[in-house]
């Protein structure tokens, strides 16, 4: 059985637990460095960015985390957590100067790309290893405006790179957690599960 | 590939469930809302006077001045929300026009209309409203709410009425839960709501909606209380900009919100922080004065 932690600092880190747990894997909440200890795999959750970059320099987690991914842990961030995982993000505020990352995948990432809340939206997606498109739910959304080399595209819309993959890397820009469409979730602890 | 659909219930609620865990800082200038956003606020609510000075000044309280608001929208990237009065469908439609993230009809202003609150399907922006216990909160779903907090007494410092109204709704769910299926319509005619969102409690054991705590919070240790009975995050008003430090007093906030489960780590980050805002002793307040006896 897997052993999966999701980054509980703030967001819809609750949605994801249940997913992995409707899935039958272990899941355990990490909040702190140490809590990472024993875990396959890492799921960076929707929520503020901003808010969860503070939250990784004030607990020390930044390194912890790269250190996480070069033992061979797998990694996936929704939404804000794509931006947290991204090389390059564009759209910060101004006065934080350049904003963190884990620069874990070759990306430029763009904050709130397709606007604001009131243009939040919903759509069917068709994605590369999936049959039948996925629900998608955008919220003040991301999109990946530079696509590295080694970057697999898995989805697009509206021309814009939306879910993308480089090795034990995945990332989307959408919330698959609140669809009860399990099937990324899936996807994600096959990979765990996978001897890197 | 199909076409995008917007304004959606689910879009709307999906964006609270996003605030989780986190701290919504009211400002009244975009230098306040910086020092929020890089506290590590969730969001910023955008709003003239902070409850402490509503309270102290008197008078009508309104939506704020669209300037301002767009001062603040400009200068932060986390999402914005603003007030309206009760029942103001007009200042809602104004907020939406100028593409607030999330709109609070709130008790603190001053209501305009005494027995109607908005039809909040209407719009396409979410809206979050108080709630002092479980049939009020599940009256403002009904109307389309995606966020419910519970109201406090805002302005004061003193946590004991954000305590009171979580218990009230966390109780009343537990209480709902317990009760056999054939009970829920009966259930729904005391509660005064509807009975399609009396059977989503008794199925689920909780709101439909996000539910935050509100008015009163003034510490890490307070917003850690919170947390700890059962909520999902915290506002916190006066309580930051009415302390003596407001950045490291917003930052202990954001942090014992996460932490909340740690005494260790709260131990930690409620140390120095200079002094809260200076508090109200609720019972002294007359009942005019109440903010929270306001809404139904």
């Amino acid at each position: 059985m897997a052993r999966v932690g999701v980054l509980a600092l703030q967001g819809a880190f609750r949605e994801h637990r249940a997913a992995l747990e409707r899935l039958g894997a272990q899941v355990a909440e990490v909040r702190l460095a140490a809590d990472l200890d024993g875990l396959h795999g890492l799921i960076l959750p929707g929520g503020e960015s901003t808010t969860m970059a503070r939250l990784m320099t004030e607990y020390a987690l930044w390194e912890p985390l790269r250190a996480f991914h070069a033992r061979g842990g797998q990694l996936w961030g929704t939404c804000a957590g794509a931006i947290l995982l991204s090389g390059e993000v564009q759209g910060a505020p101004p006065q934080f100067g350049r904003q963190d990352s884990l620069g874990l995948l070759d990306v430029t990432v763009q904050r709130n790309a397709f606007g604001r809340q009131i243009d939040s939206f919903t759509t069917g997606l068709d994605m590369r290893g999936l049959t039948g498109a996925f629900p998608a739910v955008f919220i003040r959304a991301p999109a990946f405006a530079r696509v590295g080399e080694g970057v697999e595209v898995l989805s697009e819309f509206d021309g814009q790179a939306v879910a993308v993959r480089q090795g034990r890397v995945l990332a989307t820009a959408f919330h698959p957690e609140l669809t009860g469409d399990d099937r990324l979730h899936e996807l994600f602890l096959q990979g765990c599960l996978t001897p890197a | 590939m199909t076409e995008a659909t917007t304004g959606t219930p689910a879009l709307k609620q999906g964006f609270a469930e996003m605030f989780k865990g986190g701290v919504i800082m009211d400002v009244v200038t975009a230098d306040q809302a910086r020092i929020a956003e890089a506290a590590g606020a969730t969001a910023v609510m955008a709003l003239e006077r902070v409850p402490a000075d509503i309270r102290k000044d008197g008078g009508v309280a309104r939506m704020s001045d669209p300037k301002m608001i767009k001062e603040i929208i400009g200068a932060v990237s986390i999402p914005v929300m603003a007030k309206v009065r009760i029942g103001h469908i007009v200042e809602a439609q104004i907020l939406q026009a100028l593409g607030v993230d999330f709109i609070d009809e709130s008790e603190v202003l001053t209501p305009a209309d005494d027995q109607y609150h908005i039809l909040k399907h209407d719009f396409k922006v979410p809206f979050v409203c108080g709630a002092k216990n479980l049939g009020e909160a599940l009256r403002r779903v009904g109307e389309g709410a995606s966020m419910i907090r519970t109201k406090g007494e805002a302005g004061t410092g003193n946590v004991i009425e954000a305590v009171r109204h979580a218990r009230t709704v966390l109780g009343e769910i537990k209480h709902i839960q317990a009760r056999p299926a054939e009970e829920l319509m009966t259930v729904a005619r005391d509660l005064q709501a509807p009975y399609e969102l009396v059977r989503y409690v008794h199925e689920h054991g909780k709101l439909p909606v996000v539910n935050f705590a509100a008015g009163g919070v003034a510490t890490p240790a307070d917003a850690a209380l919170m947390m700890h009975l059962g909520l999902d995050g915290v506002f916190v008003g006066s309580g930051i900009f009415k302390s003596d430090n407001p950045e490291r007093r917003a930052q202990a906030i954001v942090k014992a919100v996460t932490h909340f489960q740690n005494p260790e780590v709260l131990a930690e980050i409620s140390e120095d922080l200079g002094a809260p805002m200076t508090g109200i002793n609720i019972d002294d307040l007359i009942p005019a004065e109440r903010l929270a006896a306001r809404g139904w």
